[in-house]
């Protein structure tokens, strides 16, 4: 009993340590104006709409936003594309080269973004693809394929491989066997795959600040005005980055826990 | 040494709306092996880890000799565990894992936990492997090291968890054997799980039968195989199960009650099968259920299995037979119910041929067609 | 019921669903991994050659090591070096523990434990911008921290955290930040660890006498350890490229390497300088993953 008390007190401590920061942005992001200003602050203020709207219809912002979910998006479905298929070989196949690939694979994390994004830059300057959606996405997309490859790879094992064979003992082709047995059971499990890049991608700064110039997504449109800017807009910005990734994370939740299992 | 009292033992899951363990009250001697039998999902594993402490009871009380457990953590509870998948600790080598209890516990010295992890492993013949990881171990030798680190410790209770379950059944033999061997020198008390109707028989001094979260049965492990408390039991215990023929004694089997006055006839009653008259003698003790329809238990070993029509015998015919080697098991069908007959190895018969069962009248149980309960006398 | 048999990941003897398949010799798998190996190779190995070689050539297209020379000349490296790498050893034990702590506090499962981990899932979503921003907004001068401080009484006028003058300051409050957002991805890990561990080796050593503790350091730690190393790996590398939270946080007045290389290309159009602090902290990266490769070895038939 006692242990149980102590438990509870433990585990809501240390939600509390998370959450409690979160809740002082969004009152930042929320309160009246004056009240930021006014000190000390007072941690139960009237709220208002006003920073938040003042953000929204600031230059540059709404384009900024859909720019960011554009890339997002279209890191979610290449990563998907690339990665679903790797991640299926190594849950079903035992082939030479296997660890190999799975050893590059993990370890391309070792390699900083900011070592890659410099090159990508002058690259996509001399192929005219600077300061474009694709080439921040497909930098995005190099980042998060470990992570799809390793999740849909868990998810993938966990689905029995004997329920695929079956299928195709009983007349399936091996492409119409994982399309009618594994893929229903698997799809939840494969889009969180594609859920965790579009959440890496929509919060990625260093790359789509280095990648963008005139036309940044969302995070290096903030990061660029962060000097400039004041409070009340970067407490509504940091808001507007973090808030939809709950959404997804908790649709995704179940399968974020795969990225721990794969070894 | 120590015994083990369960007092009013209960245990639900899924907040209340599974009740795996109900109300079991058990008593289990200083240095007994007590078997717990039963179907997979009869409590029995849950009762077991109720005593170990890794299931808080919902209620009742455990003790273990003078001490009340109850709330007590596992390791407060002096007792050692072999677990159905052995769960012996990958990264330790044999000799540490032995050693791992006493280790824990932090009274005894290193010279003294070398010597007795020493024989612990020579008790189950381990002498050379101490070496080794488990990795490096057979599924055999490590359910040894499993064995060998319960009995280090020298527990007051030994805790045992299908621990053959995993084993083919070849070492399942020898080490059924080994074990009964073992434990008995050392005198620990030892409750047994297991859904193994055999490993119950062979191993346990006493033997209880669970059925959905209860005792239905506890008894030496003979007198259970000799005399189920339930059809229940009797179909459990024993390969093949127990036949269970409806009768009723006395007269014409027509269907609904019958007067209870009718006369059994003066010779002792008789228990009737079928509509063409086939009859075997009841005990006197039977004559007060005169005019019921019960159920006749009868082991597949105590018939004989007749070629021509005989007193007390009951005609069937044969659907199979299945040489088993040291005996032959024939499946007849009687009316409508199908009895397995166990017979002499050399027995053989085509499908369909026409035979007399004649079972020995002092080996008949008599059960409720109901409630399934034995009955003795009205 | 625990009658029933174990799911047959937890079982030892080798199960039909665990038996090795046979190695594949079509061309399936290669077919299968090819597109991704064709885009890692476009978009990861490509600019990696190039931003290697990108550091190793000067401005005027000479090769050597002109550009590490100015690198090294410049007056903000050794600070941003050294910065860096205080941060790192004083952020990853932190984040080891409080990730530890909610690992096991989930993995105990008790009542509610989705929802507990789900929280602690939550910074996840954080960008480390966002995060920089709230714990800006925390410790500024008018900030939060001041104003829960003054209104309990406990300080008079608001203490300057964010102070241009007190690296070690600004270092802590960047570990804070680094602390609450990024050590999400570590209880991840951590949990995915604990949840492979079979629950019958943790009773195992609650039968045999082991305290929570002695449970803790001689069961679960060891069988934990392939995770804890990935979760180390992983957050190190994470850890040298943190610059958006620093800028956030320290504006100008502290630099790590990831915010220079940033500034070199950013500010001062020097690819050739970033690259060069690029290839550093891809150095630095693997170097400390090999100290962790090397200081935990992995043995696979000691783990269950």
């Amino acid at each position: 009993m006692r242990r149980a008390v102590l438990r509870y007190t433990g585990a809501a401590l240390l939600a509390a340590w998370v959450l409690f920061p979160m809740y002082l942005l969004t009152i930042g992001a929320f309160s009246v104006q004056s009240a930021i200003y006014h000190y000390p602050r007072d941690i139960l203020p009237s709220l208002s709409w006003g920073t938040m709207r003042f953000f929204l219809d600031s230059q540059g912002v709404p384009t900024a936003l859909g720019r960011s979910v554009i890339v997002a998006a279209i890191t979610a479905a290449a990563s998907a594309a690339l990665g679903i298929p790797a991640g299926y070989a190594l849950a079903r196949y035992r082939f030479r080269g296997r660890d190999a690939y799975r050893v590059t694979i993990v370890s391309t994390r070792a390699f900083p973004v900011v070592v890659l994004s410099i090159p990508l830059a002058v690259f996509a300057l001399q192929w005219g693809s600077y300061d474009t959606v694709w080439a921040v996405a497909f930098m995005h997309t190099a980042l998060t394929l470990p992570f799809v490859v390793l999740i849909s790879s868990s998810v993938l094992t966990a689905v029995p491989a004997d329920l695929e064979e079956a299928a195709q003992v009983f007349g399936c082709s091996r492409p119409a066997a994982f399309a009618r047995v594994t893929l229903p059971l698997a799809i939840p499990g494969l889009a969180a795959a594609g859920g965790f890049a579009l959440l890496m991608s929509y919060n990625e700064v260093f790359a789509a600040s280095v990648l963008t110039l005139e036309r940044p997504t969302l995070p290096a449109f903030v990061l660029n005005a962060l000097t400039s800017s004041p409070e009340p807009y970067k407490y509504a910005a940091a808001w507007l980055l973090m808030v939809p990734t709950f959404v997804f994370i908790f649709f995704i939740r179940r399968y974020i826990l795969g990225v721990g299992r794969a070894r | 040494m120590a015994d083990i009292v369960i007092r009013a033992v209960r245990k639900t899951f899924d907040r209340g709306r599974v009740t795996a363990v109900d109300s079991v009250d058990l008593t289990v001697a200083d240095g007994e092996l007590f078997v717990l039998l039963g179907p997979s999902g009869c409590g029995k594993t849950t009762l077991l880890r109720m005593i170990a402490g890794l299931e808080a009871a919902d209620r009742g009380t455990i003790m273990i000799g003078d001490r009340e457990v109850t709330t007590l953590p596992p390791r407060k509870r002096d007792l050692a565990m072999v677990f159905q998948n052995y769960a012996v600790f990958p990264h330790l080598t044999v000799e540490q894992n032995i050693a791992f209890g006493l280790r824990m516990k932090g009274d005894a010295g290193a010279t003294e936990i070398k010597e007795k992890v020493r024989q612990a492993a020579e008790l189950v013949d381990l002498g050379g492997l101490l070496g080794r990881r488990p990795a490096q171990l057979s599924g055999g030798q490590q359910q040894r090291v499993a064995v060998a680190r319960a009995l280090a410790v020298s527990p007051a209770v030994l805790l045992m968890d299908e621990p053959l379950s995993n084993l083919d059944a070849l070492l399942r033999l020898k080490f059924r054997s080994d074990l009964k061997r073992i434990v008995h020198e050392l005198g620990t008390t030892v409750i047994y799980v297991t859904h193994d109707q055999v490993e119950a028989l062979s191993l346990a001094d006493r033997m209880a039968v669970m059925r959905e979260g209860r005792i239905v049965q506890a008894g030496p492990p003979l007198e259970v195989y000799d005399h189920p408390a339930s059809t229940f039991v009797g179909g459990f215990l024993g390969s093949p199960p127990m036949n269970f023929l409806p009768v009723a004694i006395d007269g014409a089997v027509s269907p609904g009650p019958r007067s209870p006055d009718a006369a059994c006839p003066d010779d002792g009653p008789r228990a009737m099968v079928g509509p063409r008259g086939d009859s075997f003698p009841a005990p006197e003790a039977m004559r007060g259920w005169c005019g019921r329809e019960l159920l006749a238990g009868i082991r597949g070993e105590n018939m004989d299995v007749l070629s021509e029509r005989a007193p007390g015998a009951v005609a069937g015919k044969v659907l199979v037979v299945e040489p088993l080697g040291a005996q032959t098991l024939v499946t007849v069908a009687s009316e409508d119910t199908e009895v397995k007959v166990l017979t002499a190895p050399g027995y053989t018969a085509p499908p369909g041929r026409d035979v007399w069962l004649r079972p020995a009248p002092d080996k008949v149980r008599w059960y409720d067609p109901d409630s399934g309960a034995e009955l003795t006398s009205p | 019921m625990a009658s029933v048999s174990a799911p047959a990941s937890q079982r030892r003897p080798v199960t039909p669903s665990a038996r090795p398949r046979a190695r594949h010799r079509g061309w399936t798998p290669y077919l299968l991994l090819a597109p991704s190996v064709a885009f890692l190779a476009v978009f990861f190995i490509a600019p990696l050659v190039q931003g290697i070689e990108l550091a190793f050539t000067s401005t005027s297209g000479q090769y050597g090591l002109a550009t590490f020379h100015s690198m090294l000349n410049d007056p903000g490296f050794l600070s941003a070096l050294t910065d860096t790498l205080i941060m790192l050893a004083i952020v990853l034990p932190v984040q080891l523990v409080l990730a530890m702590a909610m690992a096991l506090l989930v993995s105990s499962r008790p009542k509610g434990s989705g929802f507990w981990l789900y929280v602690y899932m939550l910074p996840l979503g954080v960008s480390e911008l966002t995060s920089g921003i709230v714990w800006y907004s925390v410790f500024t001068q008018q900030g939060w921290l001041n104003s829960i401080l003054t209104s309990l009484g406990v300080i008079h006028a608001p203490v300057i955290w964010l102070s241009y003058s007190n690296s070690l300051l600004i270092i802590a409050t960047i570990v804070v930040a680094e602390a609450w957002r990024s050590t999400s991805i570590i209880v991840i890990i951590l949990v995915g660890g604990l949840d492979a561990i079979p629950r019958e080796y943790l009773e195992a050593a609650d039968v045999f006498y082991a305290s929570p503790w002695r449970k803790f350091w001689h069961v679960t730690l060891p069988l934990l350890r392939p995770a804890l190393r990935t979760a180390l790996i992983l957050r190190t590398v994470l850890a040298f490229e943190v610059f958006a939270t620093v800028i956030a946080l320290a504006g100008g007045s502290l630099s790590v390497l990831a915010t220079k290389a940033n500034n070199a290309y950013t500010q001062f159009q020097e690819p050739h300088l970033a690259a060069a602090y690029g290839v550093l902290i891809m150095a630095l990266s693997v170097l400390a993953t090999a100290i962790f490769l090397a200081g935990l070895p992995v043995r696979e038939e000691r783990l269950p």
